[in-house]
């Protein structure tokens, strides 16, 4: 008792101590996912620094400097206006993170209450909302985002369409594992303590049944986030996200290929940076998975959790 | 199982009267009135009131919404999908003439993927921890690191800079120059196989190695049967099932994928259509082969869980 206050008094130094040792023991059991979680942690500090890092205006054109490969003057080269990919690239960041993060939180709490409703009332709610969900789960996922937006283009912010398209597609993933992991709780003992004790059905639900679904919900929505940067960026790509000349990374592939045989610099390094985040975002997600659950090691759950 | 098989059949109706209202409801939300496409197709831009008001009148939208599904499910039953906004045809002789290049697609694709997948997915259990296991776990995380409008558009890149290769631009069918019409399939096959592969390498693997640990393997083992034999005639014949059900769910999940690969190498398929009716605010198009599109992924699904059922007795009684 008195080490344990001692502990505590020692306030934030201890504090730091143990996270530094807990990262530590983190990355050397997952080695590809600490690097995962350092690439993601710099984009999110380009996210918010963008005009800081980026050197040039992401519009400004270089007529005399077109589609030309890395230098001193162009980190990354120019694509075929003239325009500085590196800067283009940083500035791009910012949606392209706050898209997907959003649209997964949304989706993957809509989904959950949805599934929390569904377990709790059980009878008619539950055969109504699955048989929603089912719906929502037989188009598939692509075909269904992609309508979402096309219907939302236009007509409100780019960026807010992009994240009703991909929570959309969010919603039934969540609501099935909040349901199943839902049904599955209310077998255990501690649930039957609890309704021994006397417990509302709404107590127990709040108290003793959510707080125990959050692990799931947690690891979804890692596992979700590779998902949804996938969908935002062909989104992008098909034209559905911000128009030119506004940057993000799949209209950029998209004029990057477009225009390959006059510049290769653009489209590959492009590619490249979306590749890496969507791996880093796979890499946190596995781990995190398997730390929560040793029986899954090595298992089969695909960003989108198709698996 | 008949019992099992109908009450599947029962449960597929409202899901598919769910995703008719959704597609209903988001494609009337569609930006630009299907009147305003019609009179304007072809890029007339200047037309009269009269010919709008006859637009409206002919495309039924004054009626109330409830009429408008109406219609459009009860011509659906009576074989008439409508006709497309922009070039007029009936919505399904226009589908007709796209499917079989999904279906080139989606199976040349599957094969690819599963004949890659499940050797790679055998080596790496059998092997577990050994430089083979690390290669395919590493296959299998590049691929889903892929999506296919990456590994396409990067593909496409590499072949027209390297090989001086471009997507002919017109559909050739199989049976009128195999050759030619394999050309145009196999790069954008690959692409979807490519990211099929790599979830059905994860599977392929865990399911393995489940099945490594049982306890018949290790009869097999003992009595001396050779280990090649073991693995293919008693372990992946029980790992296979799972890895097939998944590959099922992927098929549907594939059509999805086919909307970016055929848009990328010009394929004149289904999921092309649904893109340009989407552009083209075709709505009529859309509608129907989504419903389309739903039904098949929705069947597919029934026929691999009677598949399973039918393997594995346990389902059937739940």
């Amino acid at each position: 008792m008195n080490e344990q206050a001692a502990l505590g008094a020692r306030g934030p130094g201890q504090f730091a101590v143990r996270f530094a040792k807990g990262t530590v023991r983190f990355a050397r059991l997952k080695p590809l996912a600490a690097v995962g979680s350092v690439i993601i942690f710099a984009l999110l500090v380009i996210a918010i620094f963008d005009p800081l890092i980026a050197t040039f205006p992401t519009l400004e054109t270089h007529l005399t400097d077109r589609n030309q490969g890395p230098s001193a003057t162009y980190i990354l080269g120019t694509d075929n206006l003239g325009r500085d990919v590196f800067s283009r690239l940083v500035s791009s960041t910012k949606s392209m993170l706050f898209v997907s993060i959003l649209s997964v939180v949304f989706g993957v709490s809509l989904g959950s209450v949805l599934g929390l409703v569904s377990a709790f009332f059980g009878g008619a709610v539950d055969l109504v909302v699955q048989r929603v969900m089912d719906g929502l789960q037989a188009l598939p996922a692509l075909i269904m985002a992609l309508s979402v937006a096309t219907a939302l283009h236009g007509r409100a912010d780019v960026n807010l369409s992009l994240i009703i398209a991909i929570a959309v597609i969010n919603v039934p993933y969540a609501n099935r594992l909040v349901r199943s992991t839902v049904l599955s709780i209310r077998e255990e003992v501690y649930i039957e303590a609890a309704t021994a004790l006397g417990a509302s059905p709404l107590r127990i639900m709040v108290r003793h049944v959510t707080p125990n679904t959050l692990a799931p919900i947690l690891v979804l929505m890692t596992n979700q986030f590779a998902w949804a940067i996938i969908v935002a960026a062909t989104l992008a790509f098909l034209g559905l996200g911000p128009r030119e000349p506004t940057p993000t990374w799949g209209l950029m592939l998209a004029d990057g290929v477009e225009n390959a045989e006059r510049g290769f610099w653009p489209p590959a390094i492009t590619g490249s940076v979306v590749f890496i985040t969507i791996l880093s975002f796979i890499m946190i997600g596995d781990a995190i998975r398997d730390l929560m659950d040793p029986r899954l090691r090595g298992g089969t759950a695909e960003p989108g959790g198709q698996g | 199982m008949r019992t099992y098989i109908i009450r599947r059949l029962l449960l597929a109706i409202p899901t598919i009267f769910v995703v008719s209202v959704v597609v209903f409801f988001l494609v009337h939300y569609l930006p630009g009135d299907a009147a305003l496409v019609k009179v304007s197709e072809g890029g007339r831009s200047a037309y009269s009131p009269e010919q709008y008001e006859r637009a409206v009148k002919e495309l039924r939208l004054d009626d109330p919404w409830y009429q408008q599904y109406w219609g459009w499910v009860s011509g659906l039953f009576q074989g008439d999908g409508g006709k497309s906004l922009i070039s007029n045809e009936p919505v399904f002789s226009e589908l007709a003439q796209k499917i079989p290049v999904t279906v080139e697609l989606a199976v040349m694709a599957m094969v690819l993927g599963l004949a890659i997948s499940v050797p790679i997915g055998v080596l790496s259990a059998v092997r577990q921890d050994s430089v083979w296991d690390y290669g395919g776990r590493l296959f299998a995380t590049v691929g889903l690191a892929l999506p296919e409008f990456l590994a396409g558009a990067m593909l496409l890149l590499t072949l027209s800079l390297s090989f001086d290769w471009a997507p002919q631009l017109v559909y050739t069918p199989f049976f009128e120059d195999p050759l030619s019409n394999l050309e145009q399939f196999v790069f954008p096959a690959a692409i979807l196989a490519f990211h099929q592969a790599a979830l059905l390498v994860r599977m392929t693997r865990s399911a393995m190695l489940e099945v490594l640990r049982q306890d018949y393997m290790r009869t097999a083992y003992a009595k001396g049967l050779r280990p090649a034999v073991s693995i293919v005639r008693h372990a992946l014949r029980n790992a296979f099932l799972p890895v097939i059900t998944i590959a099922g769910i992927q098929a549907a999940n594939m059509l999805g994928g086919s909307v970016i690969v055929e848009r990328i190498f010009s394929l004149p398929g289904v999921g092309a259509q649904v893109l340009q009716g989407l552009e083209s605010r075709d709505w009529t198009v859309v509608q129907t082969a989504v419903l389309l599109i739903t039904i098949v992924v929705v069947m597919l699904n029934i026929a691999l869980d009677v598949l399973y059922a039918w393997f594995d007795p346990r389902i059937r009684y739940q």
